[in-house]
């Protein structure tokens, strides 16, 4: 590899960390606006015009609290746990096309940190490892309820995850290829496959609800059952970084969902766009093109939260096992007939 | 056993049905109501400092002495809302008209010091009732929060009424 490839992909983890970073900040602030708006509220407006610097705030109060580690915990292993989960969570932009290839000076330059072939198994791994920092957390603490909703949240991962992989390989048989640049390229225009895996589309965006342990499926960290969940004895900005850590995932798995079944940077009109605009502006516009979608996504996230109350564990784990994995069966049967048949 | 007051229903619990099984539907019909509340329903809140919700016309505020038509303080020390106040919230210490003083007091004994501890008081209005020469009225604002418990002891400083400017 060049060098300067080498220094083009460097940028490029920097600002893809940064953006993911803002993004996650800016989450919290539209998760508190967008709440209030829902319950016909105002939400949080001291801080700045319409409340914009609330996040900054919110960082320096998490800065400035103290520090309490628990006399009984395993020290090590209750740093580790924050650390890992948010570490997790930032690693799974690697793969991520965030737009089309930029030709500047005769050179091309991928919108994407790395392309590996097996793109979508990395992302897979990504997710399963997320769990760690979570179970980690959650047992270090020594404390009952911390534990309690450690167990949840593995538990509840390792369900959906099962129903997630299987809504995937039914769109691996409609796509035949691993890699995410490569299902990027294959939705031109709107050639979505949101339009040929519908139902696959609604699993992957329940098990994503799961995955990310948002509401209605935020059963780790159910206040009226288990206080804080695994993160009851967390404080100052290791609970920061748990929290970040979902607000990341959380603008990962739209950005996945995106990618997969939501046409990435392809969006109707692009080819003329293309031929009018030139190859710099019509792959920037591609970028915002992404960023749109990811944010409906992350709009969508929250309206969810703010609408449907918690399950309760065993419908959780009924919906898990007799509900999603059956119909993703039923979702990879039917592709391979429609496969065979139809295409 | 038949239910004498007709009262009795039989409830039958409905195993649910496959719409209702995947909550899809139901999820959906929630979420346009949260919708319509997140695009049309307008906020409530009245953001307090800048905006204020008016009062009632028997809304009862802050204390204020008054003072009678030609600027003379009301009141004369006699110590009936004191007595009445079921908080004692209110202490006084009274003192004699000197002679030169006709302006400010309207009668010969006056307060020299008035005094209601705002954390005790209970804005019942009794002391108003109480009162024989119309001195004391709950018509203010309401009483602003403080740091510390003495800065809610208000003197004569706070609650005299403004003098009359002619």
């Amino acid at each position: 590899m060049e060098t300067t490839e080498i220094i083009v992909r460097l940028v490029l983890i920097v600002v893809i960390f940064l953006i993911s970073l803002v993004v996650a900040m800016y989450s919290t602030y539209a998760e508190r606006k967008l709440a209030a708006f829902f319950q016909d509220r105002v939400g949080p407006n001291r801080a700045g015009p319409f409340g914009i610097l609330q996040p900054l705030a919110d960082g320096a109060k998490m800065f400035l609290k103290e520090e309490i580690i628990p006399t009984n915990s395993s020290k090590f292993l209750f740093i580790v746990g924050p650390s890992l989960a948010i570490m997790t969570a930032c690693i799974g932009s690697a793969v991520i096309p965030w737009g089309e290839q930029l030709q500047i000076g005769g050179k091309l330059y991928d919108l994407q940190v790395t392309d590996i072939n097996v793109g979508l198994l990395y992302i897979f791994g990504v997710v399963s490892l997320g769990v760690y920092g979570v179970m980690i957390g959650g047992w270090a603490s020594n404390n009952k309820y911390s534990l309690l909703g450690a167990i949840r949240a593995a538990s509840q991962n390792i369900s959906y995850e099962i129903a997630m992989g299987l809504s995937i390989i039914a769109l691996l048989m409609v796509t035949n290829t691993l890699s995410l640049k490569e299902i990027a390229e294959q939705q031109h225009g709107w050639h979505w496959n949101v339009l040929y895996q519908p139902l696959g589309f609604i699993l992957f965006i329940v098990c994503s609800f799961a995955e990310t342990n948002r509401s209605p499926f935020d059963l780790p960290e159910c206040e009226t059952e288990l206080v804080g969940g695994y993160h009851t004895e967390y404080s100052s900005m290791k609970l920061g970084f748990y929290l970040f850590a979902e607000y990341i995932n959380m603008f990962i798995s739209s950005a996945v969902m995106v990618t997969l079944y939501w046409g990435s940077y392809n969006y109707p009109g692009m080819d003329w766009v293309a031929a009018h605009l030139g190859s710099v502006a019509a792959p920037l516009i591609g970028t915002v093109v992404v960023f749109a979608k990811i944010f409906v996504f992350i709009f969508f996230f929250m309206w969810v939260r703010w609408t449907i109350p918690r399950f309760r564990y065993d419908q959780l784990m009924d919906l898990g096992w007799k509900g999603l994995i059956p119909i993703a069966i039923a979702n990879i049967i039917i592709t391979g007939l429609w496969i065979t048949f139809v295409k | 056993m038949e239910s004498l007051s007709n009262k009795r229903k039989v409830i039958e619990s409905k195993p649910l049905n496959f719409w209702e099984r995947i909550y899809l539907p139901a999820i959906a019909k929630g979420m346009t109501i949260t919708l319509k509340h997140f695009l049309f329903k307008k906020d409530v809140t009245v953001r307090y400092p800048e905006q204020k919700r008016e009062f009632s016309e028997n809304f009862r505020g802050m204390h204020s002495l008054k003072r009678d038509e030609n600027g003379k303080e009301r009141c004369t020390a006699c110590g009936l809302c004191a007595l009445s106040c079921p908080a004692e919230a209110i202490t006084m210490i009274a003192a004699e008209r000197q002679p030169g003083e006709e302006n400010l007091y309207r009668e010969e004994k006056y307060a020299a010091v008035y005094e209601i501890n705002m954390l005790r008081c209970i804005f019942c209005g009794l002391c108003e009732e109480a009162c024989p020469k119309e001195a004391i009225y709950l018509d203010g604002d309401i009483v602003p929060a403080d740091y510390l418990r003495k800065d809610f002891i208000y003197g004569k400083d706070k609650l005299v009424e403004a003098p009359l400017n002619q």
